[in-house]
């Protein structure tokens, strides 16, 4: 699936591997939180950047205490409507203060991108044929926004009064 | 909108509405919608049924209705009537504004 | 009122760009309909029975004249010349075609309105109390947290896709004309320290399915901790409200299941971490730019008596008789608060002509600061009306037929849309509705019976707030005909119950009489001073199972 890192097209250099998927040594690796819990020492001893994937229903309660080893997380939209992940991406941001990748895979419509940017994601996975100018266009359709998050972005509260 | 469909139904013609304003349409035999139950394209037993709402898909992916699904009637002296009190609502508008909907319009 | 600056405009016009667009991708099949239906939804576009039906947010119930008659105009305009004040605050339209929803969407922002989150797995429209700054006792204008939880909720890039809709309600005193306790979450305006306002809030309140009462988490919740409280209940609902059954989404389910007492120490939990990272913030300003726009209007010096009302009254029954029921007391001398009921003998409870319309925004401008208000029992109110000025409101009212003399009498009815318009009902309503309307009209015989609110649902989803009818309507489906369960007791107010099923459904031939049976046996067992509800919390549900089935 193309990937979309920090606004543009990107490679991706990421493999997701299975739970009973033998793991390749120098690669970058996605793998369940089950198997990093499971195996986390071999994980964290491995030579190469590591990152775990979020299923909904896997609060990144799970691996806070092990995010200064992580590079990638991914959180998945089992169904578009599934919204549990836009809390996980702004606990990962705001709570735990995650730096590195938080990739939004599984069913993501472009109506979301917008969002999701503001609750801490900054790579997606989307559909074969997308534009980077619908991604563009759909991250400038509001001039304004109502809410913090751990963005910075001003809000409209701040602005009236010189926040 | 299918969830009041009656599952134990043999003859059944199929309804959806028009994705652009709304309507109620029913499904014909050349396989276009109509606005009136009359012309709607009836049939009888579970394979026929399947059939006839399979023949539904295009009109769908060509963004002309949204929602097909069957529905019961019965055949009475040549005219189609709808089995259920919501698909008789349906059919002609709500009964406490009688100005309103497919019964205020002439045929 | 509040008013928009450039960045409310702004994000107001900027959605129906978006909306536009994403019409236009429906249109060119570049979305599939499964897609497209969490994005109108959004926009409070429905499909219903005979038609698309759009939902249009009127926030916390407020509007002024200006905007109902923008209101009024997309009624002739766009539909079929009429429109239907709901439950919430909204008004409803049920035949606009989905091509011309973007235009209706820019006549709205033109005058300040719009129909963002009126439906969906989001936060909808706050409601409040239509009394709001007038009423005495209040202890602040609950429109004022209204607004300020209007704006935060907007987009809220967190809480957009939730397991479930979600409802606010705020009131401003004890007296509860906002039903706060069968909400999502129910705000009252408390004195906290120093006599600020501050928030008792309750959570899993709701009806539906499975009505349940809101339990209070937060007690005298500050100010400066308001939106910060709030995140943090939308956080827990967000991460552990249940995805995998349509039926047990809402937050009454979760509190359920967790216990109050869990669901408390989970919030707060929450909102230590949230106040600690201090990125939510209201500040003090713009709570007080919000407030100076519900600031009181200009009311003359006036005694409390008026000869011109005495007079008018002594003279015109039909007039006296509506002020009887439908004024209120207001909180300023020599003024009222005028309530116009949509529930005329044999019309559609909630509905308004667009000439209804049009009457009701010249009224308000002329007699009451130019503003209205909807009611969640879906009647309008005119709050600042000088006693002066009443009887010639009414005179312009009763023109339009507008001035049914019945507000809370067993003729006032909540009801919905039902099986008429309603894709999701099993039974009609709106003509049971009728029936009882016509089988009490007589105006003495409702005095007589006093204050007793009937509520009418036409399925399981209680949109007609039947749980906390007094007697409450349930239309339900048996094998192909329809059939009425009527219960009774419930109570959306402070003292908050939920009604008693009484036992077997009616037919609808049976229904008026079974109403009938009912009231009879109220009235045949009152004590002095006991409205319905009174007694039935006196005597219980016994007596009317008593009487109701006695015969059959």
């Amino acid at each position: 699936m193309p990937l979309i890192k920090n606004g543009k097209f990107a490679d991706d250099n990421w493999v997701l591997v299975g739970d009973d998927d033998e793991l390749p040594t120098d690669t970058p690796v996605i793998v369940s939180a089950a198997r990093w819990q499971a195996e986390r020492d071999a994980l964290i001893g491995r030579n190469a950047p590591l990152g775990v994937k979020l299923e909904a229903g896997e609060a990144p309660e799970l691996i806070a205490d092990d995010l200064d080893r992580l590079q990638l997380v991914a959180v998945n939209f089992p169904a578009f409507k599934d919204g549990r992940g836009f809390s996980y991406a702004s606990l990962l941001r705001d709570r735990y203060g995650f730096d590195g990748e938080v990739r939004a895979v599984g069913e993501v419509l472009r109506d979301q991108w917008s969002l999701m940017v503001r609750c801490g994601f900054d790579a997606f996975d989307v559909a074969d044929g997308t534009k980077i100018d619908a991604f563009q266009e759909a991250l400038g359709e509001f001039s304004h926004v109502y809410q913090a998050t751990g963005d910075g972005k001003k809000t409209v509260w701040q602005l009236r009064h010189g926040g | 909108m299918a969830q009041h469909t009656n599952k134990r139904a043999t003859t059944q013609a199929v309804t959806a509405n028009r994705l652009l304003d709304g309507e109620v349409v029913y499904f014909t035999a050349d396989g276009s919608w109509s606005d009136w139950l009359k012309d709607a394209d009836v049939a009888d037993g579970k394979e026929a049924c399947a059939a006839l709402l399979a023949k539904t898909e295009p009109s769908v992916a060509a963004q002309q209705v949204v929602e097909p699904y069957l529905f019961e009637v019965a055949v009475e002296d040549g005219a189609i009537v709808p089995a259920s009190v919501r698909e008789k609502i349906r059919m002609a508008g709500p009964t406490i504004r009688l100005d309103l909907g497919k019964q205020a319009a002439s045929a | 009122m509040y008013r928009y600056d450039e960045f409310d405009h702004r994000l107001v016009k900027e959605r129906v760009t978006q909306f536009r667009g994403q019409v236009e991708r429906r249109l060119a099949g570049d979305i599939t309909e499964d897609q497209f239906k969490p994005l109108r939804l959004m926009n409070g576009v429905y499909l219903q029975l005979h038609a698309y039906m759009l939902r249009v947010a009127v926030p916390y119930g407020t509007l002024s004249g200006s905007q109902m008659h923008m209101l009024a105009d997309i009624a002739t305009k766009y539909d079929k010349g009429y429109g239907h004040f709901t439950t919430r605050q909204n008004i409803q339209y049920n035949w606009p075609a989905l091509s011309d929803i973007p235009a209706i969407l820019d006549d709205l922002a033109s005058v300040e309105m719009h129909a963002i989150q009126t439906s969906g797995n989001c936060i909808r429209n706050v409601t409040s109390d239509q009394y709001a700054g007038a009423a005495a006792g209040e202890v602040d204008d609950p429109r004022i947290w209204s607004e300020i939880i209007r704006q935060w909720s907007t987009f809220h890039p967190e809480f957009t896709f939730l397991p479930r809709k979600f409802k606010f309600a705020v009131c401003g005193m004890n007296e509860d004309r906002a039903a706060i306790r069968f909400h999502d979450i129910g705000i009252e305006v408390v004195k906290g320290k120093d006599d600020a306002p501050a928030f008792d809030i309750y959570v899993g309140g709701g009806q539906g399915r499975t009505p349940m009462i809101g339990h209070l988490i937060g007690a005298a919740v500050p100010a400066v901790d308001l939106i910060a409280y709030l995140e943090s209940i939308m956080r827990v609902y967000n991460m552990n409200g249940r995805r995998d059954n349509l039926y047990k989404a809402r937050i009454k389910i979760l509190v359920h299941a967790l216990g109050a007492e869990e669901m408390k120490r989970q919030v707060e939990e929450e909102f230590v971490h949230v106040k600690e990272k201090g990125v939510v913030h209201l500040p003090e300003e713009e709570i007080a730019r919000i407030r100076a726009y519900f600031a009181p209007p200009a009311y003359e010096t006036l005694p409390d008596e008026s000869s011109a009302l005495n007079e008018a009254m002594a003279d015109n029954k039909k007039f006296a008789d509506w002020v009887k029921t439908n004024v209120a007391e207001h909180k300023v001398d020599g003024y009222a608060i005028a309530n116009v009921s949509l529930k005329p003998i044999g019309g559609v409870a909630g509905d308004a002509s667009d000439d209804q319309m049009h009457v009701m925004a010249d009224l308000a401008a002329q007699y009451s600061f130019d503003e209205l208000r909807v009611t969640h029992e879906q009647n309008i109110v005119l709050a600042h009306v000088k006693k002066d000025d009443l009887f010639a409101l009414w005179q312009g009212l009763e023109k339009a037929a507008l001035g049914t003399p019945n507000l809370a009498l067993i003729t006032d009815h909540i009801v919905c849309p039902g099986l008429d318009y309603c894709a999701l009902a099993n039974a009609r309503s709106i003509p049971i509705s009728q029936e009882i309307a016509e089988r009490f009209n007589d105006l003495d015989r409702q005095h007589n019976i006093g204050e007793l609110k009937v509520k009418i649902s036409g399925c399981i989803n209680a949109c007609g707030h039947h749980h906390v009818g007094h007697i409450g309507i349930l239309g339900v489906d048996k094998k192909g005909t329809e059939f009425y369960q009527i219960s009774l007791g419930g109570s959306a107010d402070e003292n908050a119950s939920i009604g008693d099923i009484l036992g077997p459904a009616f037919t609808e031939d049976e229904i008026a009489d079974a109403i009938e049976t009912i009231v009879e046996t109220y009235i045949n067992i009152r004590q002095e001073g006991e409205r319905f509800i009174d007694t039935y919390a006196r005597v219980g549900k016994e007596p009317f199972k008593e009487t109701l089935y006695a015969t059959h």
